[in-house]
């Protein structure tokens, strides 16, 4: 086959980067992630001039199929440190026993609530929660009370408003359908989704086809509730081609109606660079990329002293009481939670 | 001395084989394998039974298996006519219609989506006009998450597939033979139905087989405009594998997909084969006619008409959108797109974007042909034993669930003999595996259509096979070359799924750019992304124009 001269030309390439590599011993590390990750050129070349170091990423389809690979090549993974187990997922991340025990210094400033795994093999990085948003125009302009928590959907005033996610195929489809157990408890939830569906609720495949799809602040949809996150105001009015003063959205977070999704990042085993792995977990606890992480992912950093960019405060919310389902109980039962909510709805 | 024929006809399958062997073969049976007999590490995790009783997965199947026979004799309904038309008159506006007939194939599922919502949906174009002057209260029209909506998708992707592959090869017929039947008192319909219905089968078998397969696995467009409610297969091994970690079943359903596609092929291609005569155009193709008769006229009108609803229309409204801001017309996402304020390590300049897209498109395109033209070569050397085995053989990637495909990648192709994790030619190599079946479609009605005798001929009188291939094959084969080079380069352009499993951050294409403005809110990245849409179908469409250049007798 024709791979030998292309082997000699990666050869010889090699060979120029190692005379060059006596000059400049730049270490090289992978960062392997989902889709929707994003940081600043600025901030990770923070990291790589402190270090005399590359960071390559690789990015691997969404939060769910990212570290079903990085299970699959367990033993000789594909990058050092992977970003992006949430908290629906670190049960099998843990089971799996892909990470390496690792007690960062900047832990100490981490509220331990975020803290899920004792172990500290997966450090907690940013969080997000995902819950109801309603486009304000629509309501005011229909002269209807927007809703204000789960219960609301079911009112008569807001049959066919409500455009939802699948839980099989979407995360935050999966998280809003955790928020509604922790909501109303695994005997009620169900009653709940029968009724909603009753009101006439839509289900989108995904995220994308939810909000650009059907929902009316953001498209020719005729939907004016949609579940996204907590910051989706924000970032609707950061990506507006017009300053606006207002956010065009509201998110719902009172009365247990929002699911908080954590995510964390952790040493693959079997790194060949594991100081440098330990390294830019500390950088990633750090404050540059706290500070970083808002406006390139819309989430929320872990680190208390991190300072949120003013789009953020003004238009993005936090909520205060969460729905409450821990790690445990969702790997226990995800598999039973999605059939029954698939029957449920869907059928 | 040994039939040279035969020969040298098996060894023209050995590359694409090869290729097959290694991105295909060899990644499939090690998930298959890792999933079936799971190493004790891996199998902790998946601790349920499983789910669904078989009967509701065989309902999962029956209902893929309908919508994708339901899409493909639609899709055929509707564009036999359009094939006709453009095989047998020219017409103002020809070349740009057929040209736009293909852009569809490029874009990505929710960008179409949103296209069709734009004209249809629930405050589409259409809707809001009806109810604006019909004084209607409601939306009349309710397609949104129907059975309607996907196949109407279906047929927008897939048109071109028939217009091209069919249209060609009907040029090609010899119209003598039909007004030979005429004067001896045929009517149309005995003529349509013993004479060119036959000689075109190979080709609607051809066109009609791809159809079949590209909805069969397009569960997105099913899913975002049919709604979760219509499951396919392919959903259920990416909720199996990803949500459940339930690895046996992921593979156990992707393998009774295979199964069922490689036998259904197999019938199929097996008719493909069985055309009774091959027919040689003598002189070459028939004449165009430039004036049609008024029937020639309506049907022209009928046809251009109905395309420029079924496929201009969802192009312009997208083009529409990206001019569109909230306060009326702008360039704003355009201007957005140009100069990125995001100082995301991930932010990537158009210019590049298109450049990687079409440096993967044209590699790919290279790749697809070649390895096409050595498996349609051999296949097309008729009378070899297992030749319908093979041909099935090698529409097999088509037919793979993607989720599955991806995963073996990972677990083969990140150590020795192939380290290709980091590697740039991953790209290509992936959308070749899904191009080059294309290719072959396209090129085995026109190969076996070429009567042996004419090589022959040419062998007896001292050409060497290489002489017979350059001066008889090539030249009478060179439109579908190209047809299957425009495929090849399509499906390189748009193709997202694979795309998104082995692409390297550092060099996104113009589908994972789009896929990237659209994952966070805000009118400013919806805006950017249908700018980039349609920057994506402009640069598809100067592809298409420049690769028909390439032609030999284009017909202007």
């Amino acid at each position: 086959m024709k791979t030998v001269p292309f082997k000699l030309h990666i050869l010889g390439l090699v060979l120029f980067f190692l005379s060059a590599a006596t000059c400049f011993a730049t270490e090289e590390i992978s960062l392997m992630t989902h889709d929707s990750f994003n940081v600043s050129a600025e901030v990770i070349s923070l990291f790589e001039k402190a270090n005399d170091a590359k960071v390559i990423f690789l990015k691997s389809g969404d939060a769910g199929a990212a570290l079903v690979q990085a299970i699959l090549s367990k033993g000789s993974p594909m990058a050092d440190v992977f970003y992006g187990v949430d908290n629906t997922f670190i049960s099998r991340a843990l089971v799996a026993d892909i990470f390496e025990s690792y007690a960062s210094p900047a832990l100490s400033r981490i509220p331990s609530h975020f803290k899920l795994d004792p172990k500290n093999r997966l450090l907690p990085v940013n969080f997000g929660d995902v819950c109801l948003n309603y486009d304000k125009k629509w309501f005011e302009h229909k002269g209807i009370a927007p809703p204000t928590g789960l219960d609301d959907l079911l009112q008569p005033a807001y049959k066919g408003l409500t455009v939802v996610e699948n839980p099989a195929s979407s995360s935050p489809g999966l998280a809003f359908l955790l928020a509604t157990i922790g909501h109303y408890g695994q005997d009620g939830y169900l009653d709940f989704w029968h009724k909603l569906r009753a009101n006439d609720v839509l289900v989108a495949n995904g995220w994308e086809d939810a909000y650009y799809g059907h929902f009316t602040a953001a498209s020719k949809g005729n939907r004016p509730i949609v579940v996204s996150y907590a910051s989706s105001p924000a970032a609707a009015v950061h990506f507006s081609s017009t300053p606006l003063a207002e956010a065009p959205t509201a998110a719902i977070i009172d009365n247990l109606s929002a699911f908080r999704q954590i995510e964390f990042a952790g040493i693959l085993k079997g790194t060949k660079h594991p100081e440098l792995a330990r390294k830019l977990l500390d950088f990633l606890l750090d404050l540059p990329f706290q500070e970083d992480a808002p406006l390139q992912m819309f989430v929320f950093p872990v680190h208390p002293d991190a300072k949120l960019p003013q789009v953020f405060l003004d238009f993005a919310v936090v909520a205060d009481k969460p729905a409450a389902v821990s790690p445990a109980e969702i790997e226990a039962n995800r598999e039973k939670w999605l059939e029954a909510w698939t029957t449920a709805v869907l059928r | 001395m040994v039939k040279p024929s035969i020969l040298s006809g098996r060894l023209f399958l050995i590359p694409p084989l090869l290729f097959l062997l290694f991105f295909y073969f060899y990644p499939l049976g090690k998930i298959f394998l890792l999933s079936f007999f799971p190493e004790k590490s891996l199998n902790v995790i998946y601790q349920g039974g499983h789910l669904f009783s078989n009967a509701t997965y065989f309902k999962v199947l029956w209902f893929t298996f309908w919508q994708a026979a339901v899409s493909t004799a639609l899709t055929l309904v509707v564009a036999l006519p359009g094939a006709y038309i453009y095989a047998r008159y020219t017409f103002w506006g020809k070349n740009l219609l057929r040209t736009l007939s293909s852009v569809p194939f490029v874009l990505p599922t929710v960008v179409t989506a949103a296209a069709f919502r734009a004209l249809l949906g629930p405050n589409g174009l259409i809707n809001n006009w009806l109810v604006r002057h019909g004084g209607l209260e409601y939306p009349p029209i309710e397609l949104d998450q129907t059975v309607w909506f996907f196949l109407l998708a279906h047929i927008f992707y897939n048109y071109t597939l028939v217009l091209r592959i069919v249209g060609d090869s009907w040029g090609r017929m010899d119209s003598r033979l039909a007004e030979a039947a005429s004067l001896l008192g045929a009517t149309d319909w005995q003529i349509l139905k013993t004479i060119t219905l036959p000689l075109l089968r190979p080709a609607i078998i051809s066109a009609s087989l791809l159809v079949f397969i590209f909805c069969f696995t397009s569960f997105g467009i099913i899913l975002i405009l049919g709604g979760p409610g219509y499951a396919t297969i392919e959903v259920e091994i990416y909720r199996q594998a990803v949500h459940l970690f339930n690895l046996p079943m992921a593979a156990s359903l992707s393998l009774l997909q295979i199964l069922m596609n490689f036998g259904l092929m197999w019938v199929y291609s097996r008719l493909g084969q069985k055309n009774a005569f091959s027919f040689f155009a003598g002189t070459g193709p028939n004449t165009l006619q430039t004036t049609p008769s008024r029937g020639g006229r309506v049907l022209i009108c009928i046809n251009v008409l109905f395309m420029g609803i079924l496929l201009a229309a969802p192009l312009i409204s997208l083009l529409a959108a990206s001019f569109k801001g909230p306060q009326g017309w702008t360039l704003v996402y355009y201007k957005a797109l140009f100069s990125p304020v995001a100082h995301s390590i991930f932010a990537v300049a158009p210019g590049k974007a298109i450049f990687n897209s079409l440096i993967f498109a044209l590699a790919a395109t290279c790749l697809s042909v070649i390895l096409g033209l050595f498996a349609a070569n051999s296949l097309a050397s008729s009378r070899q034993p297992g030749q319908t085995f093979w041909e099935t053989l090698i529409m097999m990637p088509l037919a793979t669930s993607a989720v599955t495909l991806g995963f073996g990648y990972i677990i083969t192709l990140n150590r020795p003999p192939f380290d290709l994790r980091d590697s740039l030619l991953l790209i290509p190599l992936a959308h070749t595996l899904v191009a080059f079946p294309f290719v072959v479609r396209c090129l085995l009605p026109s190969l076996r259509a070429i009567p042996q005798s004419l090589r022959d001929a040419a062998s007896l009188l001292g050409s060497s096979p290489l002489q017979i291939w350059q001066q008889i094959d090539l030249p009478l084969v060179a439109r579908s070359i190209l047809i299957g080079a425009i495929f090849s380069f399509s499906i390189s352009l748009g193709e997202f799924g694979a795309t998104s499993f082995v692409a390297r951050p550092h060099t996104p294409t113009m589908p994972l750019a789009i896929y990237r403005f659209l994952s966070q809110p805000g009118d400013l990245n919806y805006g950017q992304a249908m700018a980039m849409s349609s920057i994506l179908m402009l640069v598809t469409a100067v592809g298409f124009w420049a690769l028909e250049m390439l032609s030999p007798d284009n017909d202007g």
